[in-house]
């Protein structure tokens, strides 16, 4: 077992973990955030997408032992208690979410996108999230709610 | 007893943003892996690794000394051997038993078999036992495919036969083509995919010796019909059992069907009193979960020189897998039976003839028969209008079947199935309605002709869709102490949006707000009778038994009225959600209802319910533009055009959302998607890295239309099912649109999926071909 | 699909990381990840120990000298995606990046790791062979280097000795009249290619092909250098003909196999069009990098 410090939506969160814990099993079943969706755990659907020191990354292609002393974001961290942030608004507008279950991981994904770059067009929007399986919506109102909440003044979480 | 009109303006039709996005926006969703109980162990399954084999011997005593781990169970753990029935119509044949037993016994028949189950108290620990159980498999001969089935061997000793069933269904006198002036015969193919979710199966299960009873979370689709067949296999009363559904990451016909793991589970926990979860992974959901539409097809359509299609004929070759699983019929007998689809094909036959092979078993995915069925038709009439010189859309206008024609009998084509005649329609203003949206006289213009290097090609497609009738479906309404309703419904929801959608209903049906409204769904704590969600029923059936348990409410709210009130029963009028004085002075709401129900020590509380056994056959038709660049094979889908009638829409946003996904899911499977095994039955491409489901940057122009054209005849809203309309013309769609491309090479699409190499190779041998016959224009 | 157990040591220095390697004959370097976790979840690699190099800040470094450009083994795609200097030193590696994977890959996957790792159809190594990287290695033994050619030996095998360590990979100085292509055919955007195509064309000061590079990958058990080809533009001034040539000749050396994917005679194929407009691209005036 290996002690470990994680900032996780903004909280310290401290516990012993075996080598061979995944960050995603450590967020959902440890620290019991569950929003984090495991979907395919060989780091292809993207439905576990979490922030690490500010990246999108797979947490089931990390261990836990690997995020001490990182600062994570969840889904659970996008927006206070209560309140929908932008791109959670633009969501729900859009329809861009049916079983919800990649709804996570493409929140998380486009969030970084946001933040990360301005003058998005729908292309790199669509190459961006060519990470991330959805099975349900066709992607079509997810790219759309994704232009929509980078265009909308109100861009950061 | 009467309900006066509404004055509160209607929530159906409404594009009102759903309920259930808050919780899932914000992480707060609640899925199978979400569900954690005190003691709770965990459970992996040992897949057979081989495609067909005797087990010679199975040797645990390894594993049981190993940390962490509590039990193994195998088939000899059940004692005698039980067996998961077919929960569907069954399919002449079947009688001869090729159901699934939960853990294989004496025999694995599949890659992804259970063979045993392993109890620990992490997954990865049980995980790493798995690799300790010792299985002597002495090998045997895999059947691959359909053509070798009577050669190789049987996977069913006892039954003698790779054959599960073989019967004709015809309509008419399909030997009638003598008076035909063209005849022609294709062979067609669809391949082995599924559906997928993204979600893959879960399930705790609870045994509470004190009270007897079972409780198990996980359940989706047909939860009561799924306790039902528990019930029976583990010996309990279905009263002892719960099933109880939570949040569900995305069905497509294959979540909740009744699979090994739905018995191994809850028997574990039985047998070790303690709670047990069990996780698919996703190399477990590829081999495990049900796979669908494989099936070959050999079709001959007979036409006059005018295009009118005087007869369709041929043979269907499915591909079951190794056992009938609870759905195991749905996908041939709807090939077979949506074969003549929209059209007024006045002679058709059609033998169906399903294999069993050492492949996974196979099951209903969205659209089940009807994806392949629209396939192997559609192409046959385009070859028909090309070979005749006739547009492919004029040769549709002509077969079509008219508003005038309906309510049109399609006759008796599905076996031990009552027949159910298509209910309404104006079949060619959908077809209209596409060739409109997608400009087609502009993209027709294009189609075969060469620009920058890509081959363009439109193709078109029409098809009929049948949905939602019963068994009977029910709701309950509770009034809440606050004077909110709540609803229970025994359909389940799969990420639809019931929770938004049905309040809607319920909201018009008692003249409330849709926000008053909480749905719950899915589980049999809720209901004493329920049915589920499958083939476009939720809407349907769950929807009609919301209007039966607004009356059944009203009725018994009036009572109550009366005693507030004071006066008479005959003089209260229902509307806007309370009960008027006749002269609309005086009025009594849900709150006082509530109050006055709570003084008399009562809950307003009842059951409503919809039985229903005639199908509602929502229609549309599809029209694809694509370019094809023959040196590599690639086809992009420059843009899809889709127009279907629902009837009616309660909710536009989840309609339209449906219809796109059901497209984009549908081009997956006509490009990307398939199961692909080698000649010993191994799963080659168990992981997503290789089993490919299509990406956000694949197919960015999809374009929707949905009608409210012709309402169902069949219930009260009127209502069609939406759910899987989307897919089911897509491979035709695409498949006519790149055959139009490749035309002028003399290719043509006959068989799925749509790959580059097959692209490439159809190009190069026509090619090669032109080469030695110099014949070929352009 | 969890790992099964393992040790895990996290290091701070190569001379660390190194001592680790020497001590444990089960031991694999854990970089970003994107290859090696999905192995270990699938049980297809069950090491003894993860030495974990995602701290040595000096392994992360993207260096510019007179002599080309410097990449750390622990240097990530993203960097090299977003990175100046790598579009102004070597716009073929940025433009290829682009294509490894997807995005949340590329903020956590390293050079250092692909190319311990080489796939066949990896773009990192066949860059690297293309442009005649120069990678080093580190063991207790001391340093080594080799070239991009002799490092990468086969399917998922290259010429790290047990106890050494990939530290950086050296790409020699970009030309200032060079060419470039680069084409790839995946089924979609992010996947590993069915087969790729690099051509890297030098010219002289009167517009004759000096030199030239080409490479396939994904096609074989490692990307390839085609020298056949190459010998058949140097010298010339490049006509439309002489392509087509050379992209045959390409084509015809490369040993394609077969798999669930593509046949071999599918990827031979898509390699010469691949190759033809990877030739076209680095022969198109606005390709060529004149300083």
């Amino acid at each position: 077992m290996t002690s470990i410090t994680v900032q996780v939506n903004g909280r310290a969160e401290s516990h012993d973990v075996e080598p061979r814990l995944t960050f995603a099993d450590f967020l959902r079943h440890t620290l019991r955030l569950t929003g984090t969706h495991v979907g395919c755990e060989h780091g292809v659907c993207g439905a576990c997408t979490v922030l690490v020191d500010g990246k999108a990354v797979r947490s089931c292609l990390m261990f836990a032992v690997q995020a001490d002393g990182c600062e994570v974001v969840t889904v659970e961290g996008l927006a206070p208690d209560g309140e929908l942030s932008p791109l959670q608004q633009a969501f729900r507008r859009h329809h861009a979410l049916q079983c919800g279950f990649c709804t996570p991981g493409m929140l998380i994904t486009a969030q970084a996108l946001i933040d990360s770059e301005p003058d998005l067009t729908e292309e790199r929007v669509r190459d961006v999230l060519s990470g991330n399986i959805c099975r349900c919506t066709g992607y079509v109102p997810i790219v759309a709610a994704v232009l929509d909440a980078a265009a909308s003044g109100d861009r950061k979480r | 007893m009467r309900l006066s009109a509404q004055t509160r303006a209607a929530a159906i039709g409404l594009a009102r943003e759903r309920v259930e996005d808050l919780r899932f926006l914000k992480g707060r969703g609640h899925y199978i892996d979400d569900v954690i109980l005190d003691g709770m162990l965990h459970g992996v399954v040992l897949r057979s690794p081989v495609a067909h084999a005797r087990i010679k011997s199975i040797d645990t005593s390894a594993v049981l000394a190993m940390p962490g781990v509590k039990a193994v169970f195998t088939a000899r753990d059940l004692g005698e051997t039980v067996l998961i029935p077919l929960r569907a119509a069954s399919l002449p044949g079947y009688e001869r038993s090729f159901l699934q037993p939960p853990f294989a016994v004496d025999k694995v028949r599949y890659v992804g078999e259970p063979v045993a189950f392993v109890v620990a108290d992490t997954p990865y620990r049980a995980e790493d036992a798995l690799e300790r159980i010792e299985v002597d498999y002495e090998p045997l001969p895999a059947v691959t495919d359909w053509a070798s089935a009577n050669r190789d061997s049987v996977l069913h000793d006892h039954a003698g036969t790779n054959v599960a069933s073989s019967y004709r269904v015809t309509r008419g006198d399909p030997s009638v083509v003598a008076g035909a002036d063209y005849v022609r015969s294709e062979r067609l193919r669809c391949h082995r995919h599924s559906g997928v979710p993204l979600e893959t199966r879960g399930l705790v299960a609870q045994w509470d010796a004190a009270q007897q009873r079972l409780r198990v979370w996980g359940a989706a689709k047909v939860a009561f019909a799924n306790r039902r067949i528990l019930a029976g296999m583990i010996g309990l009363p279905e009263t002892a059992i719960d099933l109880i559904e939570v949040d569900i990451g995305g069905g497509f016909g294959v979540r909740g069907e009744f699979y090994p793991e739905d018995f191994i589970v809850p028997f574990a926990a039985r047998a070790l009193e303690r709670p047990v979860k069990w996780i698919e992974d996703r190399r477990e959901h590829l081999m495990a979960t049900n796979h669908a539409r494989e099936v070959d097809c050999e079709l001959q359509i007979a036409c006059r020189a005018d295009g009118t299609i005087l007869a369709l004929s041929g043979s269907i070759f499915v591909d079951l897998g190794a056992y009938v699983r609870t759905n195991g019929s749905m996908a041939p007998s709807n090939t077979a039976a949506f074969l003549p689809g929209p059209y007024r094909i006045p002679h058709f036959a059609c033998d169906v003839n399903v294999f069993t092979s050492n492949k996974t078993p196979i099951g209903s995915f969205r659209g089940p028969g009807r994806f392949e069925a629209n396939f192997f038709r559609e192409r046959m009439i385009d070859i028909a209008a090309r070979d005749l010189g006739i547009d492919p859309v004029e040769m549709r206008r002509r077969n079509l079947l008219t508003a005038q024609e309906m309510p049109y009998d399609p006759g008796a084509l599905i076996p031990n199935s009552a027949t159910s005649p298509y209910d309404s329609g104006d079949y060619a203003l959908a077809l209209s309605g596409v060739i409109a949206a997608s400009e087609w006289d502009r993209l027709h213009a294009l189609s075969g002709r060469i620009v920058d290097g890509w081959h363009h090609g439109v193709g078109v497609a029409c098809f009929v869709e049948s949905g939602g009738a019963g068994p009977r479906e029910c709701t309950r309404l509770r009034l809440a102490d606050d004077g909110t309703i709540d609803l229970y419904t025994g359909c389940s929801t799969l990420g639809q949006g019931h929770e938004t959608s049905f309040a809607q209903i319920c909201a018009d049906a008692l003249g409330i707000a849709p926000e008053a409204v909480r749905v719950f769904h899915g589980s049999t704590t809720d209901l004493a009778e329920g049915f589920g969600t499958y083939g476009g029923r939720a809407a349907v059936m769950g929807g009609s038994a919301i209007l039966d348990a607004a009356r059944a409410f009203i009725e018994q709210a009036r009572p109550l009225a009366v005693g507030l009130f004071g006066s008479p029963n005959e003089e209260l009028v229902w509307r806007d959600g309370a009960f008027f004085s006749a002269d609309g002075m005086r009025q009594t709401n849900l709150a006082e209802l509530a109050g006055a129900a709570r003084m008399n020590g009562r809950v307003l509380d009842v059951e409503g319910a919809f039985n229903n056994t005639k199908l509602t056959y929502s229609y549309g038709a599809n029209v694809a533009h694509v370019a094809v660049d023959i040196k590599t094979g690639r086809v992009k889908v420059l843009g899809y055009w889709a127009v279907e009638d629902v009837g009616r829409m309660i909710n536009p946003l989840i309609v339209h959302g449906q219809m796109i996904g059901g497209i984009v899911q549908g081009l997956g499977g006509t490009f990307f998607d398939e199961f692909i095994y080698d000649e010993d039955g191994q799963l080659l491409n168990a992981s997503l890295a290789d089993y490919l489901l299509p990406t956000a940057s694949d197919f960015p122009s999809i374009n929707c239309i949905s009608l409210e054209h012709a309402r169902s005849t069949t219930n009260p809203l009127g209502v069609k099912a939406a759910g899987e309309g989307g897919i089911v013309a897509v491979a035709a769609t695409v498949a006519n649109a790149v055959s139009a491309a490749l035309a002028p090479l003399g290719v043509g699409i006959n068989t799925l999926p749509i790959t580059p190499v097959r692209i490439w190779r159809a190009a190069q041998e026509s090619m090669t071909t032109t080469a030695t016959s110099g014949s070929q224009g352009n | 699909m969890k790992p099964a157990p393992f040790d895990y040591l996290r290091v701070h220095s190569i001379d660390e990381a190194i001592a680790a390697l020497a001590e444990h004959d089960d031991a694999v370097i854990l970089a970003g990840g994107q290859s090696l976790v999905p192995m270990l979840n699938f049980r297809l690699a069950s090491p003894g120990l993860l030495i974990d190099i995602n701290r040595i800040s000096d392994l992360a470094r993207i260096g510019v000298t007179p002599d080309g450009l410097t990449l750390g083994a622990l240097v990530r795609w993203h960097e090299l995606e977003s990175s100046t200097v790598v579009a102004r030193h070597n716009p073929l590696l940025q433009y290829a990046v682009r294509h490894i994977a997807h995005y949340q890959i590329r903020n956590r996957g390293t050079v250092g790791g692909s190319s311990a790792h080489a796939d066949p159809a990896a773009e990192f190594p066949a860059v690297a062979l293309a442009c005649d990287a120069i990678f080093s290695l580190r063991s207790a033994r001391g340093t080594r280097t080799v070239t991009a050619a002799d490092f990468f030996r086969g399917a998922l095998e290259t010429a790290l000795e047990p106890g050494e360590m990939l530290v950086a990979i050296q790409f020699p100085a970009w030309p200032v009249r060079r060419g470039w292509g680069f084409e790839e055919f995946a089924r979609r955007a992010g996947d590993f290619a069915l087969a790729g195509a690099i051509v890297l064309l030098d010219y002289d000061a009167d517009g004759v092909c000096a030199d030239a590079s080409l490479v396939s990958f994904g096609a074989g058990d490692r990307a390839l250098r085609l020298t056949r080809a190459e010998e058949c533009l140097r010298g010339i001034r490049l006509t439309v003909g002489a392509l087509t040539e050379a992209a045959r000749i390409a084509a015809e050396d490369c040993e394609p196999k077969s798999d669930m994917h593509a046949p071999a005679e599918y990827r031979s194929a898509l390699l010469e069009t691949l190759m033809l407009r990877a030739l076209n691209a680095a022969a198109a005036p606005d390709r060529r990098t004149v300083a």
